[in-house]
């Protein structure tokens, strides 16, 4: 994976930059002591790293737009950063860039149960909107499975999803209003606590436009009263083909679960000894969980099941009380961890339609073969949203190269039977070569027409999302301007 | 020539003939909803690029041509007990259009209904588009799954940008399980401040309420689902709503259809002379009709639990009153259209919610560069 060269002129006026971000922030927020800024030298694609020209930690939006000023002034390239979990590059520095991190932006501005909103400044984490909240009833619907740590900055960036989003959708469906700063520093509203946009959907363009459009610093999010209860289910079966037919049965029967989730065997043995939860031994397992009232629940799990039952389950458990939900719920929410922790992996992100599972699991199947690297699958079925972990060793040399391959051969498997590369993560460095797979010349160029009105330097973020060589000629023009 | 519309078959021929245009063009697909300014241009008319392209109810997903007609894709979906989420307005009733709403329309109006307060909007349900720009280049953006984030969502620019950025050739969606059941609880004799209120409670909830609007049959409440969990979430409500007074419950299914097909396509409206549409906080609504009614005449309809307001005058006062209101809502943040009204008033003030200064200098940069030479609808959004 290839990023730009630095620019050696910005590399030589590093310390007048950081003087003049010294010059509006206070000197605890301008991190420019190599020794510190490896911290900020990656993200959750660790793969890959780059210690930053410096790191700055803005208080306010007003912070923000004066840094922004500064570095759009000095022609330096800037990589905004969430709490840095992206898992596919999206907050990767180069040696020539300022690193923004919006981790002291962590207030809740203003909770509106009337109106089932909720104000907060994007350094703050997902879950923590949620426990702003839950003391009254009340939620917010993504769930990416980073939510302890990922901040709502980086959820907007990459229009992150999560388990539920089945029924909730996911950030852009919950995303009401932005206070964004573009890279100028012009402080932009867009949106607010109304619904839809009374000219153009800029909202929609710059949720998942990861970091590339502006620096969005608050958010008015949507948040939920919590359904009265709920409750999974957990079922095994003999293969991945029986598994992929029981969740297009459910689905056609007109049932909507809040989540269907899919293992395989080896993420079913791997998160059961490191979770104890007591999953069976088979080829696959779906936990499919509904919510509702009691009567709803009842209602839709007696659906379901006998919908189970119909393709010889090798196991179907009801939850019958909180703690047996937890165990079945333990297991799949530490799935990457597990499987961190007996091998280094790399987690694919590609969605296809639904009805293409058993084609495609059986494809990867045969790749993995052909590699000779272990796959384990763990995903979202209902709404076609893979994450194949391919297990390789990083300190041998060129495995990780050769994950990288195989990687994307799965991906361009998902184009072909009609999904697409990515489904939440994003695609930061890791799927930016690949784009053209999935898009035309044509296509790209109209994404990146919306970036050269948004930011017509290209300097926010400039070497993600697009091919490098797709994106060159603007990179350079941007470049050239401030020679 | 006004009535010699061009009629395309398909995206290429479509291409063709933007590429080569030689002014502006007014594009249409059922022209059963001219909101916006009057459009001067060669007619243009997509109704012939049609067809539904794929549907796997298994996967809860449609993908169709543009000028397929809103009556073809609804009744596909009824046949495998789906539907579209957002339930799509139809706008013949208000502004006394006649002909087919086409799916293209839907999503280039971004058209909702009641149901958008739970379901999401026309956009939320968009998974992918296909679409000619103002030079005549075929540009496609998201595809046929649920979820997907590769590159930037043109999808969600697309949905209500009215065929000022791009003419749709493909729209796909999201689809969902029609409800087995449904029940309507009307409260009586509220006003606009505790109807809000109420229909505040309802939202707030856990009984997933579909549908919360308020008019002269009252407030009404919609849940929607299996029977017996609607028999139990319509009594648990009832309960919650007991401070508003006693709610009568309708179960009928027919009555319940056609009350929210009232809500929906606002018919109390019919014949109106100026009708706007406005997008508020729920909260903000009383206060903002209370300020106007201290200066105007004029009778509402509220739906979304008051967060969007239908607001019918006399044509007469209609440029003032569109200006108060527009000044109005941009102090509380919101926005009024326009929707029906004589030429002359639509002519003479702007349509949509102005725009402060860097947000309508992005939109404006946004159409030039989708639509270079200004051909697509030029003057329709302002």
């Amino acid at each position: 994976m290839d990023m730009p060269l630095p620019d050696p002129a910005i590399l030589a006026r590093k310390a007048r930059i950081v003087a003049r971000l010294q010059s509006v922030l206070p000197p605890e927020a301008v991190i420019h002591d190599p020794a510190e800024t490896r911290a900020y030298e990656c993200d959750g694609l660790t793969a890959y790293r780059c210690p930053p020209l410096c790191a700055i930690l803005p208080a306010s939006t007003e912070e923000v737009a004066a840094a922004l000023r500064i570095c759009h002034e000095e022609r330096v390239p800037v990589v905004p950063r969430g709490s840095g979990t992206s898992l596919a590059g999206g907050a990767l520095p180069t040696a020539d860039s300022v690193i923004l991190g919006v981790a002291r932006l962590n207030a809740v501005l203003e909770a509106d149960y009337a109106n089932r909103v909720i104000r907060v400044q994007t350094g703050r984490t997902n879950l923590s909107v949620t426990c702003a909240v839950e003391g009254d009833d009340f939620f917010y619907a993504p769930d990416p499975s980073s939510q302890l740590a990922c901040a709502i900055a980086g959820n907007i960036a990459m229009n992150s999803g999560g388990a539920h989003c089945l029924k909730y959708g996911v950030t852009t469906n919950n995303l009401l209003g932005v206070t964004m700063v573009m890279m100028d520093g012009t402080v932009v509203e867009i949106g607010g606590a109304h619904l839809d946009a009374g000219g153009y959907d800029l909202l929609g363009v710059i949720c998942g436009s990861e970091g590339q459009l502006g620096v969005v610093t608050e958010a008015t999010l949507r948040i939920l009263r919590k359904p009265e209860g709920a409750r999974p289910v957990l079922m095994g079966f003999g293969s991945a083909e029986i598994a992929g037919a029981c969740v297009a049965d459910i689905i056609k029967a007109g049932v909507l679960p809040v989540a269907i989730e899919y293992m395989d065997r080896l993420c079913i043995e791997v998160t059961d000894e490191f979770s104890g939860a007591g999953y069976p031994d088979c080829e696959a397992l779906l936990i499919v969980e509904v919510e509702g009232a009691p009567a709803e629940i009842d209602e839709q799990l007696g659906l379901i099941t006998e919908i189970a039952r119909r393709h010889d389950p090798v196991a179907l458990r009801e939850a019958q009380d909180e703690d047996e939900a937890k165990r079945i719920w333990a297991g799949r929410k530490a799935a990457f961890g597990a499987v961190g922790r007996i091998n280094d992996y790399m987690c694919l992100d590609g969605t296809i339609p639904v009805s293409a599972l058993p084609h495609v699991l059986r494809r990867i199947g045969e790749l993995s073969e052909e590699y000779g690297l272990q796959v384990g699958n763990v995903f979202h079925a209902g709404d076609g949203n893979m994450h194949p972990l391919i297990l390789f060793d990083a300190n041998a040399p060129g495995d990780l190269e050769k994950a990288e391959a195989m990687g994307a051969d799965i991906l361009r498997l998902c184009v072909e039977v009609g999904g697409c590369l990515t489904g939440e993560h994003g695609v930061g460095i890791e799927k930016r070569d690949l784009m053209l797979v999935q898009y035309t010349p044509a296509d790209l160029e109209a994404q990146m027409a919306v970036k050269d009105v948004f930011d017509p330097d290209w300097l926010l973020n400039p070497a993600k999302v697009f091919p490098l060589a797709v994106s060159e000629a603007r990179r350079r023009g941007a470049a050239r301007a401030a020679a | 020539m006004k009535d010699d519309v061009l009629n395309l078959r398909n995206e290429s021929e479509l291409a063709e003939a933007v590429a080569t245009a030689t002014g502006p063009l007014a594009i249409r697909g059922g022209g059963t909803r001219p909101v916006g300014r009057p459009v001067e241009g060669a007619p243009l008319s997509v109704a012939g690029i049609s067809g539904i392209a794929l549907y796997e109810p298994g996967a809860l997903t449609l993908v169709a041509r543009a000028g397929t007609p809103l009556a073809e894709v609804e009744a596909a979906l009824a046949a495998e007990g789906q539907r579209l989420p957002f339930e799509p307005m139809d706008h013949r009733t208000l502004l006394g259009t006649a002909g087919e709403p086409t799916i293209g329309g839907v999503v280039a109006a971004n058209v909702s209904g009641p149901r958008r307060i739970q379901a999401g909007a026309c956009r939320d349900s968009l998974i992918g588009v296909r679409f000619v720009d103002g030079s005549g280049t075929v540009v496609k953006n998201g595809g046929r799954v649920m979820k997907n984030v590769t590159g930037y969502d043109l999808v969600k620019l697309m949905a209500g940008s009215r065929g000022t950025l791009g003419i749709l050739t493909e729209v796909a969606f999201k689809v969902l399980p029609e409800a087995e059941s449904a029940a309507t609880l009307t409260l009586a004799g509220l006003d606009t401040g505790r109807a809000v209120q109420a229909m505040s409670a309802a939202l707030g909830s856990p009984f997933e309420v579909t549908g919360a609007a308020h008019g002269p049959d009252g407030t009404l409440i919609r849940i929607e689902g299996f029977p017996d969990s609607v028999a139990y979430r319509a009594e648990k409500l009832g309960t919650l709503l007991a401070p508003f007074g006693p709610a009568e419950i309708t179960t009928d299914r027919a009555a319940v259809e056609a009350l929210w097909a009232g809500v929906r396509d606002v018919a109390g409206f019919a014949g109106a002379a100026a009708v706007w549409r406005i997008s508020v906080r729920p909260g903000d609504a009383p206060g903002l009709l209370a300020e106007l009614a201290a200066r105007f005449a004029f009778e509402t309809r509220l739906d979304w639990g008051g967060g969007l307001i239908w607001l019918a005058a006399e044509a007469g006062d209609g440029a003032a009153l569109h200006r108060a209101l527009q000044d109005a809502v941009a102090r509380i943040r919101g926005h009024a259209t326009l929707v029906k009204g004589p030429e002359p008033l639509r002519s003479s003030v702007p349509v949509f919610q102005p725009e402060p200064a860097p947000l309508e200098s992005l939109s404006q940069r946004l159409r030039r560069k989708f639509d270079p030479r200004g051909i697509l609808n030029p003057g329709l959004m302002g």
